[in-house]
């Protein structure tokens, strides 16, 4: 219909007519069309190139290779101020100060400044953006009556989620490697609070701090999925994934709470600092580990009862 | 539309608002139990839990000294747990403090221990706090005797349970000066059931004067820091304790209490009040109080000795004997012994305790040794170190005082600072067990070799400037900077080990040959042990140095004789690639070094270091139960997930019901309340055929759109179902692959063009791309070019066009178009019609709907009628649209024309309408008869409009639209 009723008409009968020469074929048990298959729909290199066009993906990305330019670009032209990097992480405030003494120490650095809230809005993103922002353009409603399976839509809207983040952290890590190391050499892991760690181990540590890292971080992804199910504001679910994680935050750093803050998902969201001393303690990673995955899990399956269970209206 | 739209998003506000709460009330019964229970554990967690036991502070007065004859105040505090009584006796512990400490110091253990159902009686000894009496160091007339008089108080007290008459159950529990009490009273008394004696004195004299050559006290090095700090605890009367060094310091005090008691839960408390009470009690007690200015609280024999060696900086043997008079008889005790030592200790070194273990397990006495990593300069140690040491003692106690549980493990065990914790501030530790004790000397042991050349150091005059290798009194920082001073240049001699290739955990006491040769004849040395990391700042391991006095040296190193040092006991883990270094250097801070100026030449390497290299395995922590609870979780998870997807895949509904399996839809008595009650469709049922194109008819807010989502399988309904060739509908039903929708208007990704739009929703599908028939999709959408175009810069009726294309995609079988026509223009809605009357015309079937009548009309072959949720008519468009017997007279005078048709024979039925004319069913009345009347009647006739039956149907719900529907 380009608005000529005349070249409709060409086009119409050619549409019906082709029909007429496609006689219905025999569908499946389950009444599906021919060459539907629930597993098939959906496939997860369909929902990354779904995402991968999107500026909020690419920009997202894009800033993680930007920030450790911009980090090394302030060492470089920032003032050798003594104050700096003194953040009262105790003992472990020495690590900007050992920023530029090689490119691990450089890569350690721009993790631990970014984890603590551009990783967790990346995250949010990433998962808090899959079901709203489909829901807000009314394209779940397509999906859904494609008909997508709805644990199958979750889950691949979650593996891409996930995939995009991993892949931003990885990309946030190794380009500061490479730009740390380019400008400042290929160093030993030097850390204060123990002895040099060889490179080779340290790049071993490096993967252990980003998997940790990863690990903890999936406790926003599933909250943000979570939310991202229950509302069609793309942003609010972000918002509220990122709200949530930094109310868990603060009440970590209340120590009245006693007890009652090592139930909180943050709670162990610095132990990754443990990987930087001879012998790594990996103590606090495990329990880490394991509030990560308890509540990763809880949150899912909350999301998942829901989505599954969901009028979609919008 | 956009008034509908508003207030289905008016609605749709409404409905969310309360989304997560569930309407069910079996749902909201099971949401308000987990709030309740989610409350209920907070309150649980945030409750001060009852106190488990009572306490009473008493004065309690005993006779000792010199047979007997001298009494004293002690100032005691009796806890006794709440369950205890005469019928349900408990077993009892004497809690002792540390040197300058009170009962006040322990009062964190005595509850703990109270709390895991013992009777604990703690006091503050005497010449310290409230109590009277002096200082006599642990004397057997003294101390030890004001402690079996404790121990008879306690045989008196009923809820303590007895093994015979005057026989307390009872274990002895100190640190330090209180762990020496310990040991002294386990000798003197044998109804003492167990003790645990922690980081105490085996020699007091060689504590104070060591030689880490000979081990003789005689020619020890007189440890004058520590010495200073012990004498200042003691307290002058004029300024009090808290005047004096380390006084209320805490941790950093040279008697960290809290590591006196069974792991010091709560740390060392201040003792300020005690402090201040010093003075007033040392006028009571023991007649006879020496200077007071110059000794305090010290009986005079002690201050002498504090007199003697601090003046000369060598004890002398007068000194040496006093200061032996506070050991115990180790031959003596029968008491199952915990020896508890700190690795992080310079003035009772694990040597100390190595001497207890080797006494006490030669008279045949049960034996354990525990090494953890706090002491006298480590304090407390870490969280999990003080844990750890708190389950030994509870364990030993448990077993020999209380007999509740089983025999502890004759393993030694040990542990070893791993580095700073993560969490919190402070440092975490890790502990390893060993099946026996291997002693000191270890029994693998691992030849390091070291080397450098012989060297010049000089004896600072006056033993200043020093080398400082701890800080006496400044707890937990002294013993592991390791850094703090450093060695002065021209003062050391260093001896470098090559690289290690593997690690070395050193747990012992390494030893090394020396030779030294001075001018005098006479060398004091400090051998010190040092991780040197590649790059990195060497760190003295342990913060210890070993005090060596060598006599009769020649004047050349070349004629000097080796002599084997023993270092300190020590446990460290030396990394591969890290290097050893035994530096040796002529002064120490902590100690006093001779006051005349030498130059000493040292040499070593003759023979290698001797490393105690230990076996020892890891203590499993919780962080292990942890792994596996991570590991159990992590399968559970998997397993449930893989078992949930199985039985959702089973129960797959396949079953076609026969009659409908060639309807593309039948919909039957289909009912949707929202949650809040809302009813969006009361009940719908209507049919589509093969080749039929059905319209879908009704006012804004009929409940078109609630059918059509449910027909999508985006809702479920309430009541009711859908069938689509015989299969029932169901969010996520495979058989919603044969209907293409366009529900709700356009949904595309607005950053993807047209055409990447189409194919992305194609992928979506996982169908074949052969199977999408993209031309024919793009052809009906008639983009043009603008299919290459963002879906962003798109107007709405291209946006419609799209969705339509794309419900097209794959020509489904049945197509649901909701408001299709929606933005487009006249000559689109044209063309959009005879598309659908095509797609229909082979089979398929089309569902529309649509609120405007003349659309349905000229569109579709069926017409469903839906009003307020519900079917009002139904039927082929031809027989529902065509003419129906009313028609429609618009007249001058409606009143006479009434009467004129209603005189008429055959009239059926006659009404008036709003518009000022009349309606009437003419029966068998021909229109023209019914006019001419009307004409001859003189009446103006203005039209004659046949009326049509769906005309009618649908204008009586516009007719009550406002009232009815569009409240809806």
């Amino acid at each position: 219909m380009t608005g000529s009723e005349d070249d409709t008409r060409a086009a119409a009968p050619d549409a019906a007519g082709t029909a007429v020469r496609l006689p219905p074929r025999p569908a499946g048990a389950d009444g599906a069309a021919a060459g539907y298959r629930p597993g098939r729909t959906l496939p997860l290199a369909a929902e990354w190139r779904r995402q991968a066009a999107r500026r909020r993906t690419q920009f997202t990305l894009a800033g993680m290779v930007l920030l450790p330019v911009i980090v090394l670009l302030a060492f470089q032209f920032g003032g050798g101020d003594e104050d700096e990097g003194r953040s009262g992480r105790g003992e472990f405030s020495s690590l900007a100060e050992l920023a530029t003494s090689g490119g691990l120490n450089f890569a350690v650095f721009t993790v631990l400044v970014s984890s603590s809230f551009l990783l967790v809005v990346a995250v949010a993103l990433f998962f808090g953006d899959t079901v709203a922002s489909e829901a807000s353009w009314g394209s779940l409603r397509y999906l859904l009556a494609t008909p997508v399976p709805r644990a199958r839509l979750l889950l691949a809207k979650v593996l891409v989620a996930a995939g995009y983040a991993v892949s931003a952290v990885l990309l946030l890590a190794v380009t500061a490697l490479l730009l740390g190391t380019l400008r400042y050499g290929w160093h030993p892991l030097a850390s204060t609070v123990a002895a040099d760690i060889p490179p080779a181990a340290g790049v071993a540590r490096l993967a252990g701090i980003v998997g940790y890292l990863l690990l903890s971080l999936s406790v926003v992804g599933a909250l943000a999925v979570l939310l991202s199910v229950s509302t069609d504001a793309p942003l609010g679910a972000v918002g509220g994934a990122v709200l949530l994680f930094i109310v868990s935050s603060i009440l970590d750093q209340i120590e009245a709470l006693g007890g009652v803050r090592d139930w909180l998902p943050t709670h162990y969201g610095q132990a990754w600092l443990g990987l930087l001393s001879t012998p790594a303690q990996a103590d606090d990673i495990v329990r880490g580990a394991f509030a990560a995955v308890a509540y990763t899990t809880l949150l899912l399956a909350a999301a998942w009862w829901r989505f599954l269970r969901k009028d979609v209206v919008s | 539309m956009a008034v509908g739209a508003l207030r289905s998003l008016g609605g749709n506000v409404r409905r969310k608002a309360l989304a997560w709460w569930p309407t069910r009330p079996r749902h909201r019964f099971l949401a308000a139990a987990g709030v309740v229970l989610v409350l209920a554990g907070l309150v649980w967690l945030g409750w001060p839990a009852a106190s488990p036991f009572r306490r009473a502070d008493r004065v309690l007065t005993v006779d000792s000294g010199p047979g007997g004859r001298e009494s004293t105040a002690l100032d005691t505090s009796f806890y006794v747990p709440a369950g205890a009584s005469a019928a349900d006796a408990v077993p009892a512990v004497l809690l002792a403090h540390g040197f300058g400490g009170t009962k006040e110091s322990v009062r964190a253990d005595a509850e703990d221990l109270a709390a895991q159902g013992y009777a604990v009686l703690t006091w503050t000894a005497r010449g310290f706090g409230r109590s009277g009496g002096q200082i006599h160091l642990n004397h057997p007339d003294y101390e030890v005797r004001d402690a079996q008089r404790l121990l008879d108080w306690l045989a008196a007290q009923p809820q303590v349970r007895r093994d015979g008459a005057a026989d307390p159950r009872v274990g002895v529990v100190g640190g330090s000066y209180g762990g020496a009490l310990a040991l002294a009273l386990a000798a003197a008394d044998r109804r003492v059931d167990a003790i645990v004696p922690m980081i105490t004195w085996n020699d007091l004299a060689r504590a104070f004067a060591p030689n880490a050559v000979g081990d003789d006290p005689a020619t020890g090095v007189f440890k004058k820091s520590w010495a200073a700090l012990f004498f200042g605890r003691g307290g002058a009367p004029g300024a009090g304790t808290a005047g004096t060094p380390g006084g209320d310091q805490g941790s950093a005090g040279p008697e960290p209490d809290g590591a006196a008691g069974p792991g010091g839960a709560a740390g060392p408390g201040g003792e300020t009040g005690a402090g201040g009470d010093s003075g007033a009690g040392g006028a009571g007690g023991d007649g006879g109080a020496g200077d007071d200015v110059a000794c305090g609280r010290f009986a005079v024999d002690v201050c002498a000795i504090y007199r003697q060696a601090g003046a000369t900086g060598r004890p002398d043997a007068a000194t040496l004997a006093r200061l032996r008079l506070a050991n115990a008889d180790l031959r003596a005790v029968r008491a199952p012994t915990l020896l508890v030592q700190g690795t992080a200790d310079t003035l009772f070194p694990l040597a100390e305790a190595d001497a207890n273990a080797r006494a006490l397990a030669a008279a045949g006495t049960p034996v354990r040794v525990a090494w953890f990593t706090g002491g006298h300069d480590g304090g407390n140690g870490p969280a999990n170190d003080r844990d750890r040491v708190r389950a030994l003692t509870g364990q030993w106690l448990g077993h020999y005082v209380s007999g509740e549980l089983g025999r502890p493990a004759n393993s030694f065990t040990y542990s070893r600072v791993a580095g700073f914790a993560v969490g919190e501030r402070g440092l975490v530790a890790s502990g390893y067990a060993v099946d026996y004790y291997p002693g000191l000397a270890g029994t693998d042991r691992r030849e390091i070799p070291l080397s450098g050349p012989p060297r010049r150091l000089a004896n600072p005059p006056g033993g200043a400037p020093a080398a400082i290798s701890s800080l006496p009194g400044a707890g937990a920082l002294s013993g592991l900077a390791g850094s703090l001073g450093g060695d002065l240049p021209g003062q050391h001699a260093d001896f470098v080990s090559p690289e290690l290739t593997r690690p070395l955990d050193l747990a012992g006491a390494p030893t090394l040959p020396l030779r030294a040769a001075s001018p005098t004849g006479e060398a004091v040395l400090f051998v010190k042990l040092y991780d040197v990391p590649p790059g990195g700042r060497p760190t003295l391991v342990g913060g210890q140095a070993a005090p060596v006095r060598l006599t009769g040296l020649p004047a050349r190193v070349e004629g000097a004789t080796p002599v084997t040092v023993t270092l300190p006991g020590l446990v460290h883990r030396f990394e591969a690639g890290h290097r050893l270094r035994v530096t040796v250097a002529s002064a120490d801070a902590a100690y006093a070094t001779p006051a005349a100026p030498a130059v000493y030449t040292v040499a070593a390497g003759d023979a290698p270091l001797l490393v105690p290299d230990m076996p020892g395995r890891a203590i499993p922590t919780d962080a292990t139960a942890w792994r596996y609870a991570l590991l159990v979780c992590v399968v559970l998870g998997v397993a449930a997930a893989v078992l949930v997807g199985r039985r959702r895949r089973g129960r797959a509904d396949i079953a076609v019901e026969a009659p409908h399996a060639e309807d593309p839809l039948v919909v039957r008595g289909l009912r949707k309340v929202y949650p809040g009650g809302f009813v969006a469709v009361a009940e719908v049922g209507f049919t589509v055929g093969r080749g039929q194109v059905v319209g879908l008819l009704g006012p804004n807010g009929a409940g078109k759109t609630t059918t059509l989502r449910v027909l999508t399988g985006l809702t479920r309904p309430s009541a009711g179902d859908a069938l689509v060739f015989g299969h029932r509908l169901a969010p996520g039903a495979p058989v919603l692959s044969r209907i293409g929708a366009l529900v709700e208007g356009p949904g595309f990704l607005p950053h993807l063009s047209g055409l990447a739009n189409l194919r992305a929703y194609w992928q979506a599908t996982g169908r074949p791309v052969a199977d999408a028939r993209f031309a024919e999709a793009l052809e009906i959408a008639g983009l043009g070019e603008s299919v290459h175009r963002r879906v962003r810069t798109y107007s709405h009726g291209m946006r419609q066009r799209l969705a339509i294309a794309q419900a097209m995609l794959g020509l489904p079988e049945l197509l649901i178009l909701d408001e299709p026509t929606d933005g487009l223009d006249p000559p689109q809605i044209a063309a959009m019609r005879v598309v659908l009357r095509r797609y229909a015309a082979d089979g398929r079937a089309v569902l529309v709907s649509s609120h405007l009548l003349a659309e349905v009309e000229q569109t579709c072959t069926h017409v469903v009628v839906v009003h307020k949720g519900q079917v009002v008519a139904d039927g082929p468009v031809a027989d529902i649209v065509g003419d129906s017997p009313t028609t429609q007279f618009a007249v001058g005078d409606p009143a006479a024309a009434a009467k004129v048709i209603g005189d008429m024979v055959g009239v059926v039925s006659l009404e008036l309408d709003e518009l000022g004319g009349i309606v009437a069913d003419l029966g068998t009345v021909p229109r023209g008869a019914a006019v001419a009347s009307l004409v001859r009647a003189g009446i103006r006739v203005d039209k004659v409009v046949p009326r049509r039956r769906l005309e009618d149907a649908f204008l009586s719900l516009v007719g009550e639209q406002t009232r009815g529907s569009g409240d809806r």
